[in-house]
């Protein structure tokens, strides 16, 4: 037996030895993970004012007439209802997009692309619209507050998927995507089911509860 | 041999978020319905006993299947020799361990390499902030190939994941080994003993495995250094 001994050549002199990437966190993951970490935050610190107020504190939801203001507080449940109707039917087109897409019907694809986009459109106008209406405002009270800030939060978060949906939809309808091609619209679809999942958060907890 | 089935994930496809969400529907109008109906107090109990319903059917789901399996190895050496891989991180440059190695080099000629995983803090592994571990590993390798040539062993030697069984299976597949010898710090003291690394690797590989226990600071001290913590296949 020879009496040597050696290394694998990694070169090491002037950087570290050459990563194993087997068990490494991904980039993207690690970066949707501090994604999800700072919306879960996000909603979290909303969700927790929203606990003070209400059940720490014991203040009425929506809250009681104040002579001061000169206004009661009512909330818009059944067209909060019926606008919560439009976002859920909206994940189910968008669902048919993807499905449509993975067995190559393109026509599916836009079709459901297009629903989806109208819904959402239809439900941030109709909540743009309701908060013209509402007859409260947000600095009125610790509930109005709450109010605006947990579900404009949301409507803000609706935006920011219609805009995604606006790309994948412009990109449909210019040729893109293929039963093997459709990362484009699977993240943006991804995203818009947890925007509807927050929204059964918001619309549960804020409207019905 | 059944696929191993994934962990539920709802950020892993559209599909799959599709599902979660009218999970989710389901959850929340089983909620209200129940407020409605029976009131707060009723609400509650359905909000628990739905909580926990879930929790629990996620335990189950995603529990791994037992035993794990075993990775095939590739035989890659010449005919006879005695392929030989040797796992060791802290201990790497141990008495024991060198011991070990040269009894189970003595009747037949051997090839044999030596991994040490970068043992890395679960902060730098997520911040994917490997490179002082591997520096340090690298280190305690270098040190520990040339006390083998001086004992007269012919090995070479690699940095490994920080998973001691991912950094085996990667060796694995490159390197057909007819034996894995795996060292340790003694009970108690050894991370990889509590974490079940030894017997985990029994389990998964389909190679004889040695496992020797190297105590560093009885061998500092010039105490017997040899103890092997058992053979098996």
């Amino acid at each position: 037996m020879s009496a040597h001994a050696h290394a694998d050549a990694h070169g090491h002199a002037d950087h570290p030895p050459v990563a194993n990437a087997s068990s490494r966190v991904n980039a993207s993951v690690l970066g949707m993970f501090l994604f999800i970490a700072s919306e879960v935050m996000l909603f979290g610190s909303f969700f927790t004012a929203y606990f003070f107020v209400r059940v720490v504190n014991g203040y009425p939801w929506p809250a009681k007439f104040d002579p001061n203001l000169g206004h009661s507080f009512h909330l818009p449940v059944f067209v909060a209802g019926l606008n919560s109707a439009i976002l859920l039917t909206s994940s189910a087109t968008m669902h048919w997009a993807l499905t449509s897409i993975k067995r190559g019907n393109r026509t599916g694809l836009k079709a459901g692309l297009v629903l989806t986009f109208l819904m959402g459109a239809t439900f941030l106008g109709t909540q743009i619209a309701e908060y013209s209406r509402i007859g409260f405002a947000p600095h009125d009270n610790a509930f109005a507050t709450i109010f605006f800030c947990l579900t404009g939060l949301h409507g803000a978060h609706v935006f920011v998927g219609l805009t995604l949906l606006g790309f994948a939809t412009t990109r449909a309808f210019r040729g893109h995507f293929s039963a093997e091609h459709h990362h484009g619209v699977e993240i943006p679809g991804i995203y818009w089911h947890f925007v509807d999942v927050m929204w059964i958060v918001v619309y549960t907890t804020v409207y019905i509860l | 041999m059944p696929a191993a089935r994934r962990p539920w994930n709802p950020f892993r496809s559209e599909a799959e978020a599709y599902r979660f969400l009218i999970v989710v529907a389901a959850y929340f109008a089983a909620i209200v319905v129940a407020s409605v109906v029976g009131g707060r107090w009723a609400g509650l109990a359905v909000f628990i006993v739905l909580s926990a319903a879930g929790a629990a059917w996620l335990l189950v789901r995603d529990r791994p299947p037992a035993p794990e399996p075993q990775v095939p190895v590739r035989q890659t050496g010449a005919a006879g020799e005695k392929r030989i891989l040797v796992v060791a991180n802290e201990t790497v440059a141990g008495r024991a361990l060198h011991e070990a190695i040269l009894q189970a080099i003595a009747a037949e000629p051997a090839e044999v390499l030596v991994v040490c995983p970068a043992l890395n803090s679960p902060l730098r592994h997520w911040t994917s902030d490997e490179d002082a571990a591997r520096e340090r590993a690298q280190r305690r390798l270098d040190s520990s190939l040339a006390r083998l040539s001086e004992a007269g062993i012919e090995a070479r030697g690699e940095i490994g994941d920080g998973d001691p069984l991912q950094a085996m299976e990667d060796a694995l597949r490159t390197f057909g080994a007819s034996q894995i010898v795996i060292s340790t710090h003694p009970e108690g003291r050894s991370n990889w003993l509590e974490r079940g690394v030894v017997a985990s690797a029994r389990e998964r590989f389909a190679v004889p495995i040695t496992h020797v226990v190297v105590d560093l600071e009885a061998e500092s001290a010039g105490a017997p250094v040899a103890e092997r913590a058992g053979d098996r296949t």
